[in-house]
């Protein structure tokens, strides 16, 4: 009831403030393009599969840098699917043929010159294939998952927890907790208000970067939807739990390299396989990873929902963890 | 007869400042209830306590004989803060909308009370205007509107009339003695001496501690003087000397 009265507020509150619409629209898709026209190669750290090769040949390229590790094919089938090798080198009839995983263009490109330099000498003829994607994949397509996901977080994150901050600094939110508002009725309410908008929100995004700055999209785009609203959801839920501890709007803009900058470290616009197993897990506590993961497993690999379903679950968890303790810190401003 | 509220041995702690002392207040029903102290003594502190957004370190706050914070009671009162608590992109009605739904008001009873609150206020005219082009006066109005909304029985006021001038402090004033009339009690908190001679009755508040409480010419009888700044003064004068 009281819950239904804050998401019409809130809607309403949008309608008139037309300038956080602009901001957590308008910016991303700006943002976005800027990204898509800037972004050239960059080279990265690369795990390649050995299936039947020579011996000499795998220290020959081990040499250059690349991590290679003999395995057997349908392990390395298995590797491929879940993206965590580069590509397979085989040996078929006394010939090299290599499968790259495809959907990071920096690993497929350091694969590709490496073997072409080392093996070509003495076979004319190499076999390519790729596992995903295709070699048209260019490094924004790679990141474009990431940086949808990331853009929708951000925005979210401010706008949704200087609006929550608003609401006690001009006073309201003592107003309203003098009248017989649950706690819960005010944090629901805010997730459902802006939860109402960031839907359109991630449609608007999600279609420009899809449709018109034409990223690689293999999988379904309900899909997309789903994990960029649960993107937002988490970042709304964080954003006012944040907020909690921020005196005023410019605290709340501190709390960004803090809490936002981080967080796209861990996202995949970085290569993470070469770091310290503490600093990934790290990694593991930010929904952004997560959100990041399952983006690019829906639109780079055409996942089916089974395969990216534990991401969503996790981005779940920490919308209720986040909401749950964001109750719990209004009891700072009544006990009740 | 039951009182309106009722604080009983009152303490609280700021970390380790203690900033109530040991407070204990009655108020009746139907009457004006006046907090009078400079600021920093503790009135908020105080009007926190009654409205339930604050626990305090020691003591019992009751309304209607039940314990706050409770969430039936905290139907029972309308409550303008010290700031305006207004949010500026919507409109005077939809602000009043806004609340009025939060006290579970049907869609009809909502229209009836925000033309009638609007009306007491003299703000009809900008009712359909976005309160950030409200001056200073107006959204002190429309505070005080929205917190007679639900029409409750008690009303909790923390200073309405600062910063306001004259002639809207004397109507706001004449709208407090009219809900009295009609059996409306409230409790207002001033540093302002004119305004505590309007009380009902007066307690004196200085350093959070309760230094005076008496109806007006009681507590100007008792000491011989002729104001109650004089009464001020002399129970503020004593705790400073």
């Amino acid at each position: 009831m009281n819950t239904a009265a804050v998401v019409k507020r809130i809607l309403k509150q949008f309608h008139r403030d037309k300038r956080s619409v602009a901001l957590m629209v308008a910016a991303p898709l700006l943002v976005l393009t800027l990204m898509w026209l800037v972004l050239d190669t960059e080279t990265s750290a690369v795990k390649l599969a050995a299936v039947d090769v020579p011996a000499q040949v795998v220290e020959s390229i081990e040499t250059e840098g690349i991590t290679v590790t003999v395995m057997d094919e349908a392990e390395a089938e298995e590797k491929l699917n879940e993206a965590e090798i580069g590509g397979v080198l085989q040996w078929e009839d006394g010939a090299p043929f290599v499968i790259l995983e495809g959907s990071d263009p920096n690993t497929s490109g350091t694969i590709r010159s490496t073997l072409q330099k080392q093996l070509s000498e003495q076979n004319a003829s190499m076999e390519w294939e790729y596992w995903n994607g295709s070699s048209e994949l260019g490094l924004f397509d790679y990141v474009g998952p990431a940086l949808i996901g990331f853009f929708v977080f951000f925005f979210v994150f401010i706008v949704g927890g200087v609006s929550f901050l608003r609401e006690r600094t001009q006073g309201t939110l003592e107003r309203l907790l003098a009248s017989p508002v649950r706690r819960s009725e005010i944090v629901f309410g805010y997730l459902g208000g802006f939860g109402l908008f960031t839907v359109v929100q991630s449609i608007i995004i999600a279609a420009y970067s899809i449709y018109v700055l034409d990223v690689f999209m293999a999988g379904n785009f309900l899909y997309v939807l789903l994990v960029t609203i649960l993107m937002a959801l988490t970042a709304l839920s964080l954003g006012t739990l944040v907020s909690t501890f921020a005196g005023n709007e410019f605290q709340m803009i501190q709390f960004i390299p803090l809490v936002i900058v981080p967080q796209v470290f861990f996202s995949g616009l970085f290569p993470t396989e070469g770091l310290a197993e503490w600093v990934q897990v790290v990694g593991n506590l930010m929904p952004l990873t997560y959100g990041a993961e399952a983006l690019r497993d829906i639109m780079l690999r055409g996942s089916s929902f089974e395969s990216f379903q534990v991401e969503v679950y996790i981005l779940l968890g920490f919308t209720t963890l986040f909401t749950v303790l964001n109750i719990a810190a209004l009891k700072k401003h009544r006990p009740l | 007869m039951e009182a309106a509220v009722e604080m009983k041995g009152i303490s609280h702690w700021f970390g380790k400042v203690q900033v109530i002392h040991d407070v204990d207040l009655s108020v009746e029903k139907g009457e004006i209830f006046g907090l009078l102290g400079p600021s920093g003594s503790g009135k908020t502190t105080l009007v926190k306590m009654m409205t339930g957004l604050l626990r305090p370190s020691k003591g019992v706050v009751q309304l209607n004989g039940e314990k706050m914070p409770s969430l039936k009671q905290l139907r029972q009162f309308g409550f303008m803060a010290q700031s305006d608590a207004l949010y500026s992109e919507l409109t005077g009605r939809e602000n009043l909308d806004f609340f009025a739904s939060l006290y579970g008001m049907s869609r009809k009873d909502r229209h009836l009370r925000m033309n009638h609150v609007l009306d007491m206020v003299d703000l009809t005219a900008y009712a359909s205007r976005p309160v950030n082009t409200y001056s200073g006066g107006m959204k002190r109005r429309l505070s005080l509107a929205a917190s007679l909304i639900h029409e409750p029985e008690l009303i909790i006021l923390d200073e309405p009339t600062v910063g306001i001038d004259p002639v809207l402090r004397q109507s706001i004033w004449s709208e407090l003695n009219r809900l009295r009339n009609h059996g409306v009690t409230i409790i207002v908190t001033t540093h302002v001496m004119d305004e505590a001679e309007k009380c009902g009755h007066l307690a004196l508040l200085r350093d959070g501690r309760m230094m005076a409480e008496d109806i007006p010419s009681q507590l100007k009888s008792k000491l011989g003087v002729s104001s109650i700044e004089e009464v001020f003064l002399h129970y503020g004068g004593g705790a400073r000397a």
